[in-house]
C-alpha cells in the first residue's frame, strides 16, 4: 500500500473510535476504585442513632455525645437563656434558620428545636470543623449574652446554635435528625418521618 | 600489583563493558555525573538541591522501619508510637529522625526555592524545572499533612478536622469530595487508614517520581549560576564549557562539606531539640486524639502558617479557601510574571531588590502570626502583609518590566 492508497477519513475515524472507547472503558474501570473511597457498609451501619436521656439534666447542664463520630451537643436551656434568643436576633446572620440544609423542617422556629427547653446541635463550627467551646456566662459588658464559641477561627454562635455576622463560619450550627421517644428520651439520628 | 597497573590504560572491559552492551551505565553516568558540567562560580545557595535528596534518603529509610511497628488504626496508633518511642530499641532516634526530617525537608525547600527567586533560576529555558519543582512541592505539603494524622494526637485529629474541612468551601462537589477524603461521615479509623496509604506509599511514589523528570529537565538545559548567564556560549575545544567544571569530582566534593554541615545541624535537632519548643512536634500532640474537645489554640505545623495565616486573615470560609488556594498556588506562574530581562538579582535593579526583601519579611512574619492566636491585632497584621503577599506576585508584571538592570557579564564573576 503506498501513501496515496491512504484513506486518511477512514485512519481518522478509526483512531478517534478507539480512543473514544478506551476512554469509556477508563472511566468505567475507575467507578469501582472511586466507590470503594465511599463510606463503607460498616461505617454506614456505625452511623446508627444514639440515645440520649434527658431526666437526669439540670437546667443550663449540657452533655456532649458522638453520633457517627461526630459531636452532638444536648443542652438543657434556662428560661433566661431562652429569654435572651430574640434580643441577639439583630446581630444574627440567619435568625430564622432560613438555609434549610442546617436543620430538619422541625426545628425551623425561635428556638430552633422540637421543645424549646432542649437544644440538639451538632458540635462541630460550620467553618471549619472545630468543636467550639460552651460559653454561657453573661457578660454585659462585651455584649455577650451566653452562646458557643470556636477556639479555632473565633467564630461565635448563640443559644440556639445561629451564628453571629462578621466570623468566618457562614452557617448556623448543623441541628441532626432527631426525636422524642418518651419525654425524657431522645433519640439522635432519626426522626418520625425516617422510622 | 603488576596485574592491577598490567590494566591501567586499556579499555573499560569485563563487567562494565558486559553491562554497557545490555544498559546505558557509562553514557548515563557521564550524562549525569562525570561530565554534567555546572558553572564553577556556584555559592552556598546552590547546596540545597543535593541537601532535599539528602532528606528524602533520610525520610525513606526511616519511614520504612517506622511502618515495621506502627499500627495504622485509630485504636492502637497513638500507643504504637508510644511504644516505638519506649520499647523498640533506638525506636525513639528512627522516629525523632522521621519527625525532625519533615521540618528539615520544608527548610531546604523553601531555601531551595528561594535560591531560584535570588538568580532567576525559574526562568527561560528552565520554566519546566520549575514546574515540576511547584508540583513537588504540593505533593511535600500533602505528604506532610497525611503524615502528620499517623501519630493520632490532638493536633493530629483536629488539624486534619480543619485541613479536610477546607475542601468542605467548594461550592456543589465540596461535602462529598470531603466525605471521599474521609470515607466515613467524621475523621476515623478508616481515615487513619487512607492516608496512612497516602503517606508510604501513593505520594512518596509520585515524589520519586517527580524528583526524576526535576533533574532530567534540569540536566537537559544546564544548571543556572549565580550571574544567571548561559555558561554553554564559551567552549574549550572539546565543547565542554569554559565557565564549568564537572559535576563529579568537583561540586560532589563540595556540596560533601554542605551535607556534613547538614548533619551536624540535624543531629544537634535530633538530640537536644526533637521537639523543637512545639515547632517540631507540637506539644498538644502528645495527647491522643479526643473527638469532643479541640485544644484550646490550634495551629499547623510552622511549615504551613504562612497559608495559614491567610486563609485565617479572611472572615469568609469560602474566600478564605481561594486566597489560601492562590497563595499556595500562585508561585507557579513565577516565570510568566517575571518580565526583567536578566535572570540574576545581582543585574537588577533596586525595585525588585526591594520587592524580594518585602516578600521575605512578609513570608516570615505570616509563618510566625500563624502560629499565634488569632486576636483582633495579629488578625489585622495577618491581612497586611495577606495584601503584601498577593502584590508581590500580582504586581511582578510591572515593577520587574519597569526595573532598571545593570549589564550582564560574558563570563562568569568570581567573588574570593
Amino acid at each position: 500500500m503506498t501513501e496515496d492508497d491512504l484513506d486518511r477519513n477512514r485512519r481518522h475515524f478509526l483512531t478517534v473510535a478507539t480512543l473514544a472507547t478506551g476512554a469509556v472503558g477508563a472511566g468505567m474501570v475507575a467507578i469501582p476504585f472511586i466507590s470503594s473511597l465511599k463510606p463503607s457498609a460498616r461505617a454506614q451501619a456505625l452511623g446508627a442513632p444514639v440515645e440520649v436521656p434527658l431526666g437526669s439534666m439540670q437546667p443550663g447542664e449540657m452533655v456532649r455525645v458522638l453520633w457517627r463520630g461526630r459531636l452532638v451537643f444536648v443542652l438543657r436551656r434556662t428560661d433566661a437563656m431562652l429569654a435572651s434568643l430574640p434580643t441577639v436576633a439583630g446581630e444574627l446572620r440567619d435568625p430564622n434558620s432560613e438555609v434549610v440544609e442546617q436543620q430538619p423542617d422541625y426545628a425551623v422556629n425561635a428556638t430552633r428545636s422540637l421543645k424549646p427547653e432542649f437544644l440538639i446541635v451538632e458540635g462541630s463550627c460550620t467553618h471549619l470543623g472545630c468543636a467550639p467551646l460552651e460559653d454561657f456566662e453573661v457578660r454585659p459588658a462585651e455584649g455577650w449574652g451566653g452562646g458557643f464559641f470556636c477556639p479555632c477561627h473565633g467564630s461565635k454562635f448563640d443559644l440556639a446554635g445561629r451564628v453571629f455576622k462578621g466570623v468566618p463560619a457562614p452557617t448556623n450550627l448543623r441541628v441532626p435528625p432527631h426525636r422524642y421517644v418518651r419525654d425524657d428520651l431522645i433519640l439522635i439520628g432519626q426522626d418520625s418521618g425516617a422510622a | 600489583m603488576a596485574r592491577i597497573e598490567a590494566e591501567v590504560g586499556k579499555p573499560q572491559g569485563g563487567l562494565m563493558k558486559w553491562i554497557d552492551d545490555r544498559f546505558p551505565m557509562t553514557s548515563t553516568l557521564k550524562y549525569h555525573v562525570t561530565e554534567y558540567y555546572a558553572a564553577k562560580s556556584f555559592n552556598w545557595w546552590f547546596v540545597f538541591g543535593v541537601l532535599a535528596m539528602v532528606v528524602l534518603v533520610i525520610q525513606l529509610l526511616t519511614g520504612i522501619f517506622l511502618t515495621m511497628n506502627y499500627k495504622p488504626a485509630a485504636a492502637e496508633a497513638f500507643a504504637s508510637v508510644e511504644y516505638i518511642m519506649r520499647d523498640v530499641e533506638w525506636g525513639w532516634l528512627i522516629r525523632y529522625m522521621h519527625s525532625t526530617g519533615a521540618s528539615f525537608f520544608f527548610i531546604v525547600v523553601y531555601l531551595h526555592m528561594f535560591r531560584a527567586m535570588l538568580y532567576g533560576s525559574y526562568k527561560k529555558p528552565r520554566e519546566l524545572i520549575w514546574l515540576i519543582g511547584m508540583m513537588i512541592f504540593f505533593v511535600l505539603m500533602a505528604e506532610g499533612f497525611a503524615g502528620y494524622l499517623l501519630p493520632w494526637g490532638q493536633m493530629s485529629y483536629w488539624g486534619a478536622q480543619v485541613i479536610i474541612s477546607l475542601f468542605g468551601a467548594i461550592p456543589v462537589v465540596g461535602d462529598g469530595l470531603v466525605e471521599i477524603i474521609r470515607g466515613d461521615y467524621s475523621i476515623s479509623d478508616i481515615t487513619l487508614n487512607r492516608f496512612f496509604a497516602l503517606h508510604v506509599i501513593v505520594l512518596p511514589l509520585a515524589l520519586i517520581g517527580l524528583i526524576f523528570v526535576h533533574i532530567v529537565a534540569l540536566h537537559e538545559v544546564g544548571s543556572n549560576n549565580p550571574d544567571g548567564i548561559d555558561i554553554k556560549k564559551h567552549k574549550d575545544e572539546n565543547g565542554k564549557p569554559l565557565d564549568g567544571v564537572a559535576f563529579h569530582p568537583y561540586h560532589t566534593s563540595k556540596d560533601l562539606v554542605g551535607i556534613i554541615v547538614f548533619l551536624m545541624i540535624f543531629s544537634a535537632v535530633v538530640f537536644f531539640a526533637p521537639d523543637m519548643g512545639g515547632m517540631f512536634l507540637e506539644h498538644a500532640n502528645f495527647e491522643p486524639a479526643n473527638m469532643t474537645a479541640t485544644p484550646e489554640h490550634i495551629a499547623p505545623v510552622w511549615y504551613y502558617t504562612p497559608y495559614y495565616a491567610i486563609l485565617r486573615a479572611v472572615p469568609d470560609k469560602l474566600w478564605g479557601f481561594i486566597l489560601f488556594a492562590m497563595a499556595v498556588v500562585l508561585p507557579v506562574f513565577l516565570p510568566w510574571l517575571d518580565r526583567c530581562r536578566v535572570r540574576s538579582i545581582r543585574y537588577r535593579g533596586w525595585m525588585y531588590k526591594t520587592a524580594l526583601t518585602v516578600f521575605v519579611i512578609t513570608f516570615v512574619t505570616l509563618g510566625w502570626l500563624g502560629l499565634q492566636a488569632a486576636t483582633p491585632t495579629y488578625v489585622l497584621l495577618a491581612r497586611i502583609f495577606s495584601v503584601l503577599y498577593f502584590a508581590f506576585f500580582l504586581l511582578m508584571p510591572f515593577y520587574t518590566a519597569m526595573d532598571k538592570t545593570k549589564p550582564e557579564p560574558d563570563r562568569v564573576v568570581y567573588h574570593d
